[in-house]
């Protein structure tokens, strides 16, 4: 049973060296050919636990494992070699800025594999229309509407066709045709390369439509997990006021502050 | 209580002199580092050929242009004073070793810091702040031998051929001004130069001062950009940085050398 998880996480806790806690002890697990969502207000410490997936933190305690190897005594190398079967769309797509869309995408290519250049060329293009912006393939990213660059970036992250992609609020930014582009993309390309996919995003009507399966993340802590209709019918205070978006609940309205009478008078004393 | 002053002081200045050393030790491991991948750079050879053309080519133009006018103005003001001591015919030794051993290395370097050095700044910084980095790393090329590497060599291969191109054009504004304008004669212009000019001991002392001024502007500069913070402000902060720690080291590595190079030789 535990074969098929792409990614198992117990216990883990991470602690910046200043002392924050921002995870601790979370238990989740990532079933082969799923898209999962890892949701949570922003600063719950969700980026965080992708970039402990993709080995780019390490764990303060607990342990990640990644395709059934624990990621915590791995050296560079190992994990170079570990996220060359991952990929990663970064939040405002992280493109090269000094590449076309077209070189973005074979970025990869060249780097790690042998591929002749025409092979190469036709496999970009290829990304390119899988997303539908071949025609975009000789644009400069400063050239791309924010949905085109998502949708570049998405390109380049399926460029060596990963088994495991991580989506780092992937939805942020975007227009409702964009969004929606985005979203039915990450579902269709998730089947159609029978890969894994972690979707780490605040943006819950959008990626309700699209997650088999949802972690809900705050304080760092997992508080409910579930599918979407369970997610949707839950009576946890804090998932219902997230759901459904309201303005007041366990997450307050204000940030914490001293008195609100007594400090308006210290300013007419002063 | 609030602290006493001077404590508060004593406290900020043991805490900056510490995150001082620290820095200083982060950026010659991240030399290491760098110098490391220096295979890495080469093999991608057409990557550091682009960053010899944005660091070096690019900054031909100022380079030229002020090598011309310092040599212009070395040919002015040494005129005038080598023509007090009846010994105008000199000119020619001054603009050279003058050019030669200190301003074309210096001038040179600190031209490239503000040139090419805040542009490796505020790139590489860039890069950093809109997750070009994290992305890279993420596809498991690393950051250090994909970008700073290619950058570091770009800058440390430029640096002394910009200074030995400020020097011959700065010979060439000081003989412009000294035998075209003012009339000093041509054969003793040159030939007191080819005399007193050694090849060793001040040709090739000169090329090792742009040779150290190139690792030392391009070393700051991929460091700050690597170190920025991910922000605007950070940015800028380190762009500017660069500019003014390339100019007190460049200045500061240059009493050092020539203390060392020209110790009484003639």
């Amino acid at each position: 049973m535990s074969n098929d998880n792409v990614v198992e996480i117990e216990d883990l806790s991470f602690s910046y060296s200043s002392g924050r806690q921002v995870l601790s002890k979370i238990n989740l697990r990532i079933p082969r050919g799923q898209v999962v969502g890892i949701m949570g207000q922003s600063g719950c410490g969700k980026t965080t636990l992708l970039r402990m997936i993709g080995g780019a933190l390490k764990p303060s305690q607990g342990d990640v494992r990644v395709f059934g190897r624990s990621l915590r005594d791995m050296g560079q190398e190992q994990i170079y070699a570990l996220r060359r079967r991952m990929s990663m769309l970064f939040q405002f797509g992280a493109l090269f800025t000094d590449m076309s869309s077209f070189d973005n995408v074979a970025f990869q290519m060249r780097e790690h594999t042998r591929l002749e250049e025409p092979m190469i060329r036709d496999l970009a293009l290829m990304k390119l229309h899988a997303v539908g912006l071949r025609g975009a393939a000789h644009l400069m990213p400063s050239e791309l509407s924010g949905g085109m660059a998502r949708r570049v970036a998405l390109a380049r992250a399926i460029a060596l066709d990963p088994e495991l992609m991580m989506y780092d609020e992937p939805f942020a930014g975007l227009d409702p045709i964009s969004l929606s582009v985005i979203g039915q993309l990450i579902r269709k390309l998730n089947d159609a390369l029978g890969a894994t996919s972690i979707i780490v995003t605040h943006d819950i009507q959008e990626s309700l439509k699209i997650v088999d399966y949802i972690y809900f993340v705050a304080d760092g802590r997992v508080i409910a997990e579930g599918s979407a209709e369970e997610v949707k019918a839950s009576l946890e205070p804090y998932v219902h006021q997230f759901v459904w978006g309201e303005a007041d609940g366990p997450v307050p309205f204000h940030y914490p502050a001293a008195d609100y009478v007594a400090d308006l008078l210290r300013g007419t004393r002063a | 209580m609030t602290q006493p002053t001077s404590f508060a002081f004593l406290r900020a200045l043991g805490a900056r002199t510490i995150n001082a050393v620290w820095r200083l030790g982060f950026a010659t491991r991240f030399l290491l580092a760098t110098v490391r991948h220096t295979p890495a750079a080469f093999r991608r050879l057409p990557l550091t050929m682009r960053e010899i053309y944005f660091a070096g080519v690019l900054s031909l133009t100022i380079i030229l242009v002020s090598g011309l006018f310092v040599g212009m103005v070395l040919g002015l003001q040494g005129y005038d004073t080598l023509a007090r001591f009846g010994s105008s015919e000199a000119l020619g030794v001054l603009v050279a070793l003058s050019l030669v051993r200190e301003l074309g290395p210096v001038v040179a370097a600190l031209l490239f810091a503000s040139r090419a050095g805040s542009a490796i700044t505020a790139e590489i910084g860039l890069m950093k702040a809109t997750e070009q980095l994290d992305a890279m790393e993420m596809m498991a090329v690393d950051p250090v031998a994909r970008v700073i590497a290619p950058r570091f060599w770009g800058g440390v291969i430029s640096m002394p051929l910009l200074g030995a191109l400020f020097t011959a054009t700065g010979i060439l504004g000081g003989y412009v001004v000294g035998v075209v304008m003012i009339g000093v004669d041509v054969g003793q212009f040159w030939s007191q130069m080819q005399a007193a000019v050694d090849f060793r001991e001040d040709v090739m002392n000169g090329m090792i001062k742009s040779f150290v001024f190139g690792i030392a502007v391009t070393w700051i500069a991929v460091f700050e950009g690597y170190e920025a913070p991910p922000t605007a402000e950070g940015v800028s902060g380190a762009t500017t940085r660069t500019v003014v720690t390339s100019a007190l080291v460049i200045l500061a590595l240059d009493f050092v050398m020539t203390a060392f190079m020209f110790h009484g030789v003639r």
